[in-house]
């Protein structure tokens, strides 16, 4: 169970599991998740499902690689197992025809936006989508977007490829030029809270899938709590999905940063390991 | 003669030695002790203590079995009601249960039940294995059961044996509900619940690990994919907060999540598990239930300074078992009782560097009648801490209930379960343990695990709801 099918580096920090898991690729939908634990000693920890084959059982998870749990991820290689996967998990997202929608995505969060852009095109929507990145390595899946996309927009902060500059502006243009019926943004915290506080002036509804931390993934712990609205919500259960106009983004932002010094002393540990097993 | 030999104690490890490991507190007794234990029960004609025991074991049988040393025997004898003795001489509160009622109760000191149950099943584990065998009768009926917990695992047992095709559904990576997440490897070993649940595989029943339902298939769906009853076990695994300022703060944890991360995910062997969790150097645990005070023998053990149990009542009124109370201050915990917090403070980065307390004091007994505690004005102090854990309680999950249309529930959210049968609003949908009665105990879980097995077998046989 949970083969490794393919794994691949698709930049430098980014990279790409199709993982067989027969189950998940039967009843996912777009906007869900798992919970993997790469080994035995892993931490639970969740990816988007980004895409899934349901004829051979397998889902596709984009990952970039910031840490133990993800280097290790990289470091699994075809034919090997996961030690666990878990999902899908959380809500879908509502997919209606909503008329013009746009998908806007950052970083490895085009990953967990791709699959509502599919979605939202195949319900008939006119779909525009605006992705970016610091630079071009940290691109992914912008020939499957634009496949997909009616309007295409890729930016980049240092100018490498597309448009310098951030999704926001794009999207301000857009805004400006045109009734915008939906708006979905996933990525950094920073950029969604931009996004959302862009779309507010405009009072264009606007969905943002969060990544807070999390353990058990089923609504038991609480430690992916967020306020939305002034009230708690579990962002495992209650979304991932919520809607950008009433979340507390600097909440989250500080929320993240729980375990900074463990991460770290973690990936040392993990490093060191990996050293002495390769005889450096 | 036999009420002259004292209530024999259980050796423990000493407390300041035991702050520093995650091993098991009372060590068992030996052979001898438990021997002269046994010797102590006066094999009443009508054995009161039976009536203290949710599942009703047969106690002076298995202990007259023990004591004529055949301690297998006494293992198969209580094995009749209870299917996780080893849980259970640990865990349960035999001071309020089998103990309570045993007439030597009120010249002193009961029989200890409990410490004995334990004994007689870390026998049967160390030294003889046996193992289960599938059933011999089989019937092609298939029942669903979500929930690995002591309720899940005890219907799975007993309908398994009666040659069911048993499915649990479990949401997590491992087996055994509460026993695995919740309660503390130095209070119950996982290599016990392990055990038991490769002895239920053994018997044929099928575990689907990591497997929610609510979120992909629903009830209907097990319903409607071959399955001909469903049991729902799924517990009271939602965590309730304080709902004050600052409880978002990095650091606040619920009892939940402190508990899950070290014990399921092993972040005490952090960094050698990968799973992190912040190590206080001084420790706020709100609550006074066994969750609080695992949640604070936990932190001790973490390396932490100073603990606290914030609890709004007295001593008197702590839910929790005496015995954990009384280890808990053995070992350091502070007590500082009459107490309510108001708010959390937090340091620029987010961090939570303090908490604000009211002092609290008794007025009249409430609805459940424990006195209820009204805040002194002006009495606001703080402590500082830098890690919170909030341990006052947990709410049934709603994902089943809320994908399970026709199923009653309470306001609460709980399901609404015939006390007899188990029996839901839902045709073919039964439920027990704490997702009907609300936090409760592993033993109680486990009679309503039996009393479904029982129903639904009624059901599958007859046919008739
Ligand atoms: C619903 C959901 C879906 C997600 N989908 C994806 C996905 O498809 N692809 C992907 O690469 N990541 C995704 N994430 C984030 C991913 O879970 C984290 O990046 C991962 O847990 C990091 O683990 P690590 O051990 O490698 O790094 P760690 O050692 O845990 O962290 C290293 C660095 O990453 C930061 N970090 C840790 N956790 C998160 C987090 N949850 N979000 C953002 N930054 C974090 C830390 O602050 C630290 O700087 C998702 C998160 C959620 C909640
Ligand atoms: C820290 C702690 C200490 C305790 N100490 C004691 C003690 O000393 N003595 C005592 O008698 N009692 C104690 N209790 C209480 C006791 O553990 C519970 O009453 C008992 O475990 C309830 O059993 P259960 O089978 O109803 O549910 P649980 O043990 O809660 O198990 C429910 C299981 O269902 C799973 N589940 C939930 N939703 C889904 C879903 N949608 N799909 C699939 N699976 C799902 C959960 O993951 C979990 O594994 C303690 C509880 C805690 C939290
Ligand atoms: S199961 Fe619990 S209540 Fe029953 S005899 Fe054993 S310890 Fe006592
Ligand atoms: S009541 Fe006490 S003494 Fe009597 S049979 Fe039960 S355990 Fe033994
Ligand atoms: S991750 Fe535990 S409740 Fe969401």
């Amino acid at each position: 169970m949970y083969t490794i099918i393919t794994n691949e580096k698709i930049s430098d920090n980014v990279g790409k599991a199709i993982v067989e898991a027969p189950y998940i690729a039967k009843h996912r939908k777009a906007g869900q998740f798992v919970i993997v634990i790469v080994d035995e000693v892993g931490e639970r920890i969740p990816l988007t499902i980004a895409d899934s084959d349901k004829k051979n059982g397998t889902i596709t998870l984009y990952y970039q690689i910031v840490g133990t749990s993800t280097h290790k991820l990289s470091l699994k290689k075809k034919g090997e197992e996961l030690f666990n996967v878990a999902g899908p998990l959380g809500h879908p997202t509502n997919i209606q025809r909503y008329g013009t929608c746009v998908c806007v995505g950052g970083g490895i969060g085009i990953a967990a936006v791709y699959p509502i852009a599919v979605a939202m095109k195949d319900a008939g929507n006119y779909l525009i989508s605006i992705i970016g990145a610091r630079n071009k390595d940290l691109l992914i899946l912008e020939k499957e977007l634009k496949a997909k996309s009616d309007e295409m927009i890729v930016t980049t902060d240092d100018g490498s490829h597309g448009v310098k500059g951030f999704v926001t502006d794009e999207l301000k243009t857009i805004l400006d030029g045109g009734k915008v019926d939906i708006v979905v943004a996933v990525g950094p915290v920073p950029m969604m809270k931009a996004v959302s506080d862009l779309t507010k002036k405009y009072t264009v509804k606007t969905l943002v899938s969060l990544n807070s931390i999390m353990v058990d993934g089923t609504g038991m712990c609480g430690g992916c709590r967020v306020t939305v609205d002034g009230k708690k919500q579990f962002t495992c259960v209650d979304g991932p999905e919520f809607d950008a106009h009433l979340v507390d983004f600097d909440e989250l932002m500080k929320r993240l940063n729980t375990y900074k010094e463990q991460e770290k002393e973690s990936f040392e540990k993990h490093k060191c390991k990996l050293e002495q097993y390769y005889g450096r | 003669m036999a009420d002259k030999i004292p209530r024999q104690k259980m050796p423990q490890q000493d407390a300041k030695n035991r702050i520093r490991n995650f091993n098991e507190v009372p060590l068992g007794y030996d052979e001898k002790t438990a021997m002269l234990e046994a010797a102590r029960c006066l094999q009443c004609k009508r054995p009161t203590c039976i009536d203290g025991c949710p599942v009703n074991i047969n106690i002076p049988g298995f202990i007259k079995a023990l004591k004529e040393g055949k301690p297998l025997e006494a293992f198969f004898t209580i094995k009749q009601t209870n299917s996780l003795p080893a849980v259970c001489g640990r865990v349960c509160p035999q001071e309020d249960q089998c103990e309570k009622l045993c007439v030597l109760a009120k010249k002193g000191d009961a029989v200890a039940i409990g410490n004995l149950e334990r004994y007689v099943a870390d026998y049967e584990r160390e030294k003889e294995h046996f193992v289960a065998q599938r059933s011999d009768s089989h019937t092609n009926k298939k029942v669903a059961i979500i929930g690995s917990g002591p309720a899940g695992l005890t219907a799975a047992g007993d309908l398994a044996r009666i040659g069911y095709n048993v499915t649990i559904f479990e949401a997590l990576h491992k087996a055994g509900g509460v026993l695995v997440y919740g309660i503390p490897e130095f209070r119950l070993p996982k290599d016990i619940v392990q055990y038991e649940i490769d002895a239920l595989k053994a018997a044929g029943v099928t575990v689907e690990l990591s497997r929610v339902i609510g979120t992909a298939e629903t009830v209907n769906d097990l319903l409607s994919t071959g399955f001909d009853a469903v049991f729902v076990a799924t517990g009271a695994g939602l965590p309730l907060f304080l709902d004050i300022p600052g409880e978002n703060l990095q650091g606040v944890y619920s009892a939940n999540e402190y508990l899950t991360r070290s014990n399921l995910m092993k972040a005490y062997k952090f960094p050698e598990y990968d799973t992190p969790i912040v190590k206080g150097q001084k420790v706020a645990v709100f609550g006074g239930g066994n969750v609080a005070m695992d949640s604070a023998r936990t932190a001790l053990r973490l390396g932490s300074k100073e603990v606290y149990i914030v609890y709004r009542r007295s001593r008197t009124e702590m839910p929790a078992r005496v015995e954990e109370v009384e280890r808990a201050e053995e070992e350091g915990v502070i007590f500082t009782l009459l107490t309510n917090p108001v708010q959390f403070i937090g340091d620029e980065k987010g961090r939570v560097k303090a908490v604000e307390c009211l002092k609290m004091e008794l007025g009249e007994p409430d609805a459940s009648g424990r006195r209820s505690p009204i805040p002194v004005k002006g009495s606001e102090f703080t402590i500082d801490i830098d890690v919170a854990i909030i341990a006052i309680g947990n709410g049934p999950n709603p994902l089943i209930p809320k994908t399970t249309p026709g199923m009653d529930i309470t306001k609460r959210g709980n399901i609404i379960a015939d006390p007899v049968t188990m029996k839901t609003s839902k045709i073919g949908v039964f439920a027990g343990g704490d997702i009907v009665t609300g936090a409760a105990t592993v033993i109680q879980a486990m009679g309503a695990g039996r009393k479904a097995a029982k129903a639904i077998d009624e059901y599958l046989s007859t046919g008739s709801w």
